[in-house]
């Protein structure tokens, strides 16, 4: 359902993602593993249409990023790195918008909002405002709005970062939940979430691909636990 | 379109969520108010606003660009700008939303000014032709101004910056116009140019509607003003918004 053909995107001098090519089909939930500062966020923004990519393409939902943005974007849940919403909105202000801006109307946007307000453990805060939310609401707020038109397609980027242990878990059984019938990629530097949702990881550093396999076989390959295994295969790239 | 529609309404409704409506347009009827009459409103003796239209390029070149600021500057800052270009809207709907949104805001604001009109008509007896001519060329003289904000406020992150560039551009756009300034031009300038920087300045557009004459040249300098800036804002945009 996603497949990248060759993404290559530079800021200046900096490369950030330098031509990584991957496919991951429905049912699959797919960690992109890196240190920070290896370009999984601007991959990510790649596929969610929100950066161009220099060279290469993508597509998501048989929608080319570059052809078809609006279809892209239609068709995918985005949760960006640091939840960004309107801070002045009120939760529920805020999911009536992105109902808005998705088309969801009437009975639909109420069972919609039915569905995810729950599911996302937001009914307590859906009357305040934003900006008056902790780092876990504002995370959950973000995936809501990621889920609230259920998309094929899900991009999450460090969906648990700023998340408690009891939060962290809901999430991960979230993911969970959905990853039969979805396709998910999550972007992570927690290695036991990788182990938790994960049924493929791909490690990238600077920008290209070190490995693409499951977290099974990345232990087994390397006889040690995902912890030294990333440590390993980061640190030899930068070499 | 539901996409314009979304961030209209979204836009809309900020401004009122906010203080920043109500500080804006108490600041606005104030000054607007208090300049005129402080111009002689009452030692012209003539039963019409041409006093209140007078003063209001002036009020424009601060007011406009601090409603405009915000648009886009405030957004990219608080990385609210990658959800909102992430959901199934384009730069041009989303653009084009803000901006007739803060338009429409700016026609509240002209509007809530209703009793200087209701004063003039009970004072006298004046030609209310000309009082509307007089709103529309001040509407699109706002909006003019604000597609200036808006360009300016996607060009920078910082709120400041995006203020002070587009209360310089307005400001030179109104200057340009002034006859000190075209008399001053003239004495170096050979007479085609200065026409030529007059005819691009708001003032004489303004000036020419106010005298209660919509002609067709005034209002396609202030659509096609409108319309080449927001399509700069887009572009711009576009280009910087993941920066």
């Amino acid at each position: 359902m996603i497949e990248a053909k060759e993404l290559r995107r530079s800021f200046g001098p900096i490369v950030a993602v330098d031509g990584i090519s991957f496919e991951v089909k429905k049912g699959q939930v797919l960690g992109l593993l890196g240190p920070n500062g290896a370009g999984k966020t601007t991959a990510m923004r790649m596929l969610a249409c929100f950066l161009t990519p220099d060279s290469g393409t993508a597509t998501v939902c048989g929608y080319d990023i570059l052809q078809n943005p609006v279809e892209v974007r239609r068709s995918l849940g985005y949760l960006a790195e640091n939840s960004p919403a309107y801070s002045e909105m009120t939760v529920g202000g805020f999911l009536n918008f992105v109902c808005d801006a998705r088309q969801i109307k009437g009975k639909d946007r109420k069972q919609a909002l039915d569905r995810v307000v729950p599911m996302c453990s937001i009914e307590s805060v859906y009357h305040q405002t934003i900006e008056t939310l902790s780092k876990g609401y504002m995370r959950r707020v973000g995936l809501a709005q990621a889920l609230i038109h259920d998309p094929q397609v899900l991009i999450l980027d460090e969906p648990t970062d700023g998340l408690d242990p009891n939060q962290k878990h809901e999430v991960r059984r979230l993911i969970n939940k959905m990853s039969k019938d979805k396709c998910i990629i999550v972007s992570t530097h927690i290695l036991e979430e990788v182990e938790a949702v994960c049924s493929r990881t791909i490690i990238i550093s600077r920008g290209r691909i070190l490995d693409d396999s499951t977290p099974q076989q990345l232990k087994e390959k390397y006889n040690c636990s995902l912890d030294e295994v990333f440590r390993k295969i980061t640190r030899s790239g930068k070499q | 379109m539901n996409g314009f529609f979304a961030v209209f309404k979204r836009e809309l409704k900020s401004y009122f969520t906010t203080p920043l409506a109500y500080v804006f347009l108490v600041i606005f009827l104030f000054f607007s108010g208090y300049l005129t009459f402080k111009e002689g409103f009452f030692e012209m003796r003539q039963a019409d606003m041409r006093a209140f239209f007078m003063n209001l390029p002036l009020l424009f070149i601060f007011m406009v660009p601090s409603t405009a600021m915000r648009l886009w500057a405030e957004e990219r800052k608080a990385g609210s700008i990658e959800l909102l270009f992430t959901l199934p809207i384009t730069v041009m709907q989303a653009v084009l939303g803000k901006f007739f949104a803060a338009w429409l805001f700016l026609a509240i604001a002209l509007a809530l000014t209703f009793p200087m009109a209701i004063t003039v008509c009970y004072l006298g007896d004046p030609d209310v032709g000309l009082i509307i001519t007089g709103y529309i060329g001040s509407l699109l003289m706002a909006g003019g101004f604000l597609a200036i904000g808006c360009f300016f406020s996607a060009v920078s992150k910082n709120q400041v910056i995006s203020f002070v560039l587009s209360v310089v551009a307005c400001a030179i756009l109104v200057f340009a116009g002034m006859p000190t300034t075209l008399s001053y031009l003239s004495t170096f300038l050979p007479a085609g140019l200065v026409s030529a920087i007059e005819s691009m300045s708001f003032q004489i557009h303004f000036e020419s509607i106010q005298k209660g004459v919509l002609e067709f040249k005034d209002i396609s300098y202030f659509v096609l003003l409108i319309i080449g800036w927001i399509v700069a804002g887009t572009i711009v945009l576009d280009q910087t918004k993941a920066g």
